[in-house]
């Protein structure tokens, strides 16, 4: 089975197709792939704990290693703790060791 | 173990949150020692165009100096301080793209190049990330 990372850098109420892409997420991880999904830049603003778009990050959450970009987090004001259920802060050096691992798979959005 | 990474970038400079994400990425990759060769195609041969000028804004009414203009050029040549040795940062421009947009005027360090350039680095090295524009 394969390994990916997938980066998502749009906000889902900016761009419709995120769903997609996090559906690639979670049929990759049911075809028992092993997946992590990053959030960057606008990417992150569905995180916050009362957005409407929360349930499906946190649901993806449930299959797959889910992650928040602490830089693009601290731009826009939003703490660690202010996170959706299953989304964790990251930094840019754990999205390299990501990328710069053996057979793993970097996709972005 | 130093890896290498292609990054291919293709905004141009001062539009888009990625380019900053994009210079996070190599800047991350060369301190963590990993080699990064960059093919920068469409907008992003702009990137390291050496006319570049950080400018005052005279709305606010403040100068050059107290509005510590960045230049991607700028940040470039930083970058390229930082992977002059090992780990190594190499940078190719497009050349297609830069003679559509009269960019050949670069800093030092970028070199002219082609797709043929960007599919050999894509099967020599160990990682591959491709930030497209919207």
């Amino acid at each position: 089975m394969g390994k990916y990372v997938l980066i998502e850098s749009r906000d889902p109420f900016d761009s419709a197709d995120c769903k997609n892409f996090r559906d690639l997420a979670s049929g990759l991880a049911k075809g028992g792939n092993e997946v992590a999904f990053f959030l960057t830049q606008n990417g992150v603003l569905p995180a916050r704990r009362g957005c409407a778009a929360e349930g499906s990050l946190a649901e993806l959450g449930r299959s797959v290693s889910v992650l928040a970009d602490e830089f693009a987090l601290r731009e826009r004001g939003i703490d660690a703790d202010a996170l959706v259920e299953g989304v964790r802060p990251a930094s840019i050096d754990a999205l390299i060791a990501l990328i710069m691992e053996d057979g793993r798979k970097a996709l972005w959005h | 173990m130093a890896k290498t990474l292609t990054l291919v970038l293709m905004d141009p400079p001062y539009e888009k949150e990625t380019t900053t994400t994009g210079f996070r990425i190599i800047e991350s990759a060369l301190r963590q020692g990993h080699n990064v060769k960059v093919f920068a195609y469409e907008g992003a041969v702009n990137l390291t165009m050496k006319d570049q000028q950080p400018h005052p804004n005279p709305v606010k009414g403040t100068t050059v100096e107290q509005e510590q203009h960045p230049t991607t050029k700028d940040w470039v040549a930083a970058l390229f301080r930082m992977g002059s040795g090992s780990p190594k940062l190499e940078w190719i421009n497009c050349g297609l793209c830069v003679d559509e947009r009269g960019a050949g005027n670069w800093i030092e360090g970028p070199r002219r190049g082609g797709p043929k350039e960007l599919a050999e680095w894509v099967q020599a090295t160990e990682a591959t990330l491709v930030i497209p524009t919207k």
